[in-house]
């Protein structure tokens, strides 16, 4: 039952190198691309940093006005329940800003940027903030005590505290009273792999803008990295040198 | 004095007794209704004993890890163990009388999972 991790790492390389022969033997001109799928597909090992999940949000094709990446999260995650938008926790948001010296406004959706040195890692006392070894950062409930310091930590006010008990979670996303919470970047989704996309990128899809790419930041073969590589995107708060998994253009 | 003491034992191994009889005569009252499945995923005497462990685990592999195909899930638990309504709705596991909470009550063990997790599952009736 105990294996040693020797054991463990052989097993591990055995069954790699049966699925990549059985890859290869299927599908033998995209042995790449079908490698790619099956990791994400594989639930039985630990995710990797062989991946790093990000986004890339397109300012200029986000309409000012349009909330569909809002409802999207909400319904995906049974959020906004309680109708109290003072204190109804908010994973995703629109915001609006204004250049000072042309005028011009700029209308995009703002989440849990997903740095790669997450500073409400740094701060969280217990370790219940964590980041996934493929790059997205999330909370382990389980170990939240709610002192919320990685809320006053997150320079992008991203993350919300649970103020009342709930009912009616969704079964993949336990939600619940006296803990800190924010975008999971779908991570049930991600896990599921078959390349389901986040919620508010589908319902942004849905509604015709396709502002948001997510995708794989380490495979330059992924739509996110070529569009990155083509065209760049900007990191919010670069100044403070966290890297975040979430790109935006047109600001 | 020895009269007294004597006394004091026949009244405490009445009072013993009574309240022997009294948790016998309460067992009855534990019923825990059907499953969906034919069988757990472990004997049920080892998930009796075992189920809190069992689940700890595969939580903080899923959690941490993104491992999720393990036998342990408690979207799993639930899936099986909730009841349905006469009108095809599930009836939550942490609902009094049902799965989890009939033999949690029995057993005075108190249970914070379903604080957050959802009691119900996600398919339609």
């Amino acid at each position: 039952m105990n294996k040693r991790p020797d054991e463990l790492a052989a097993q591990g390389r055995r069954q790699f190198l049966l699925k990549l022969a059985s890859a290869s033997a299927i599908v033998p001109l995209g042995a790449s691309v079908s490698l790619v799928a099956l990791v994400e597909n594989n639930n039985e090992e630990p995710v990797t940093d062989a991946v790093r999940w990000g986004m890339l949000i397109d300012t200029s094709k986000c309409a000012s006005g349009c909330d569909a990446c809002v409802r999207g999260c909400n319904e995906e995650h049974a959020l906004g329940d309680l109708q109290r938008p003072q204190t109804d926790s908010q994973w995703i948001r629109k915001v609006e800003i204004r250049d000072r010296s042309s005028g011009r406004v700029a209308s995009l959706p703002l989440m849990c940027q997903h740095c790669e040195n997450p500073p409400c890692v740094d701060v969280c006392p217990t370790g219940a903030s964590f980041k996934r070894a493929d790059g997205i950062v999330l909370v382990d409930k389980h170990t939240c005590i709610g002192c919320r310091y990685c809320i006053m930590a997150c320079p992008f006010q991203a993350r919300s505290f649970v103020h009342e008990a709930l009912s009616n979670q969704k079964s993949y996303a336990p939600r619940g009273k006296g803990t800190v919470e924010s975008c999971t970047l779908c991570v049930h989704r991600v896990d599921e792999g078959q390349g389901r996309q986040p919620a508010c990128a589908e319902a942004c899809d849905r509604e015709g803008h396709e502002a948001i790419v997510f995708g794989d930041l380490n495979d330059l073969q992924s739509v996110l990295s070529k569009q990155l590589s083509a065209s760049g995107g900007t990191q919010l708060r670069a100044d403070l040198e966290l890297n975040t998994g979430v790109r935006y253009r047109g600001l | 004095m020895r009269n007294l003491c004597q006394g004091l034992i026949v009244v405490m191994a009445a009072a013993f007794s009574t309240a022997v009889m009294g948790s016998q005569s309460l067992s009855p009252t534990l019923v825990i209704p059907d499953s969906a499945g034919d069988a757990c995923v472990e004997p049920v005497d080892v998930i009796r004993r075992q189920h809190s462990r069992f689940l700890f685990e595969q939580r903080d592999a899923t959690v941490h890890q993104g491992i999720r195909d393990g036998n342990y899930s408690l979207i799993g638990c639930v899936e099986c163990h909730a009841t349905r309504d006469s009108n095809g709705y599930p009836v939550p596991v942490n609902a009094a009388g049902q799965f989890c909470e009939s033999c949690h009550m029995f057993t005075g063990v108190s249970m914070d999972c379903f604080d957050c997790h959802a009691t119900t599952p996600d398919s339609p009736p």
